[in-house]
């Protein structure tokens, strides 16, 4: 009897410290902390919109339904395993948007995935690839956003389904699967080499979607642009590593920069599906940066497209 | 005698017109295939590394204009998958914004079709072309 009480006793502890630990380890600053911004040069205004455009911010922030793709008001539907997300407000609106936001909140969001509350943020918003860029980087894309128009009016709330409606689950998923600070470049490879690998992985985040994700979400490092199923669930988004059979290994650097700058591949197919948004923005980066991403993409070792899920 | 010609004669035609569209999947990508082959001559154009030829000029909008004539008989609701299509879902849910898209691709390629000068293909060329990523943006996913 005496024993059973005290075992009891154990276990309703190790319930208390492992629940406080779980409480402690999700801790948005604890678990993501973002980098100190600390004093910076004036933005470049310029630069910030070209990450504007790499970073593909309009494809999920711009108002659906109209077609100027700088009024960020949000409410696009983004469908998911684990439910629906709507892309929020992010105009320079005071009350709906970001107008209030101090850069280091700004800076919060983007590296760390953490929101202005101190919540953290679901990977949704692909903060996993834009965490690389600096904080100089975010403080230019910030000023830019900051000339865009307010937009009222606020998105819906996220629809999904539970546990994955408990944001602070998402502490436990950084645990495993986020890896934070922003891009180091090789000493050993070329400036443009350095530069393309920025912008694929960066504001670009191309691994995000030719790339397939785990059961909780998270891109399979070993079949990173290897392609995948498309996030969203409608069709399969191709290999872009060297692999001869279904990826980039057969097309030239010119090829693959004319891809990004026009839209039409090698054999004069023009790409569909998100990707014509992604060459629309990838248009208005100059020469040197899309023929930098070439470099960089020719350079991914050959991976083989992992098995393709039963088509529905 | 008559009415077994008659028959005979229906069959006949019944059966070419299945033929036609025994297989609409590989008609519409054949059509299409023609298309990309008709833009890579007209962007080497384009571009200068093909010298300017106004007979050739007019025949990649002509290639346009009637491959935008035919793809839109080619979508019978029997296609929708199969034969490695790209055709997306969006085709037989929107046929109106669908055929709309190949109205304005055929207007556009008939811009371009008594272009005599290197700026004026330029000039159509690229206004035509922008119809390709606009319709396979809605329209198409690659599975
Ligand atoms: C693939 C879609 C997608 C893209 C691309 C995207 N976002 Fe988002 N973003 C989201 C979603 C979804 C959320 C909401 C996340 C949440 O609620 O946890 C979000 C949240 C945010 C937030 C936090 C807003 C708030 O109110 O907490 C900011 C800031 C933001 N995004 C900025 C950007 C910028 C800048 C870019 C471009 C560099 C960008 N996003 C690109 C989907 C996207
Ligand atoms: C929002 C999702 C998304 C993002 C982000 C994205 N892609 Fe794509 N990409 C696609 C899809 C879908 C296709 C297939 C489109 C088609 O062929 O119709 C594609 C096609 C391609 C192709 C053509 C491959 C082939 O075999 O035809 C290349 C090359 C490519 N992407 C490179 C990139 C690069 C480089 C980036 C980053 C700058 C990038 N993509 C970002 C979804 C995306
Ligand atoms: C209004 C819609 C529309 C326009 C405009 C259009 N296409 Fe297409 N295209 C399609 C559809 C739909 C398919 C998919 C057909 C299938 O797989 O069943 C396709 C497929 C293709 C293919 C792949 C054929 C194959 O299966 O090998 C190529 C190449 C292509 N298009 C090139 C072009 C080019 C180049 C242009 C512009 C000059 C263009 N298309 C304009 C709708 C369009």
């Amino acid at each position: 009897m005496l024993l059973l009480r005290r075992l009891l006793v154990t276990l309703v502890l190790l319930a208390a410290v492992a629940l406080g630990g779980f409480y402690l380890l999700t801790d948005p600053r604890l678990v993501s902390p973002a980098p100190e911004v600390g004093a910076l040069p004036a933005p470049d205004i310029e630069n910030g919109k070209v990450l504007f455009a790499a970073g593909g911010c309009a494809s999920c922030h711009a108002t659906p339904g109209q077609d100027d793709r700088t009024r960020l008001g949000g409410g696009l539907a983004l469908a998911s395993a684990f439910g629906t997300f709507h892309a929020p407000n992010i105009s320079p609106h005071t009350r709906d948007g970001i107008g209030n936001w101090g850069i280091q909140d700004f800076v919060d969001a983007m590296a760390a995935g953490v929101g202005r509350q101190g919540e953290h943020l679901y990977p949704a918003f692909p903060y996993t690839s834009y965490r690389l860029m600096p904080p100089k980087a975010l403080a230019d894309l910030f000023a830019y956003i900051r000339t865009l128009p307010p937009v009222e009016g606020r998105a819906p709330a996220h629809e999904l389904r539970f546990p994955f409606n408990i944001r602070r689950l998402v502490g436990g998923w950084k645990l495993l699967f986020f890896e934070g600070g922003s891009f180091r470049p090789d000493p050993a490879r070329s400036e443009a080499w350095n530069r393309g690998a920025y912008l694929v992985n960066g504001p670009g985040h191309c691994a995000e979607c030719h790339s397939s994700r785990n059961g909780f979400g998270a891109i399979v490092p070993a079949t990173r642009f290897a392609g995948g199923p498309d996030p969203e669930g409608k069709g399969f988004v191709p290999n872009i590593t060297q692999d001869e059979a279904d990826g980039l290994g057969k097309w030239s650097k010119e090829e693959i920069a004319e891809l990004l700058k026009t839209g039409f591949t090698p054999s004069f197919d023009s790409v569909g599906g998100p990707m014509a948004e992604v060459v629309r923005n990838m248009a208005q980066l100059s020469d040197a940066d899309r023929a930098a991403m070439a470099e960089y993409l020719k350079s991914l070792p050959a991976v083989a497209t992992p098995p393709r899920p039963q088509a529905k | 005698m008559i009415r077994t010609a008659f028959v005979l004669a229906g069959l006949g035609l019944g059966l070419a017109a299945t033929m036609a569209q025994a297989d609409p999947i590989a008609e519409r990508q054949q059509l299409m295939k023609g298309v990309g082959r008709a833009t890579r001559e007209g962007a080497a154009m384009a571009k200068g590394d093909a010298a300017f030829d106004a007979a050739k000029a007019q025949g990649i909008f002509k290639t346009y204009a009637d491959a935008a004539k035919t793809m839109p008989t080619l979508f019978p609701e029997t296609s929708r998958t199969g034969g490695e299509t790209t055709a997306a879902p969006k085709i037989w849910e929107d046929q109106a914004g669908f055929k709309a898209a190949f109205a304005k691709f055929e207007a556009d390629a008939g811009a371009g079709a008594g272009v005599t000068d290197l700026a004026g293909f330029r000039a159509a060329f690229g206004a035509a072309t922008k119809n390709c990523g606009a319709c396979h943006e809605v329209y198409r996913v690659k599975r």
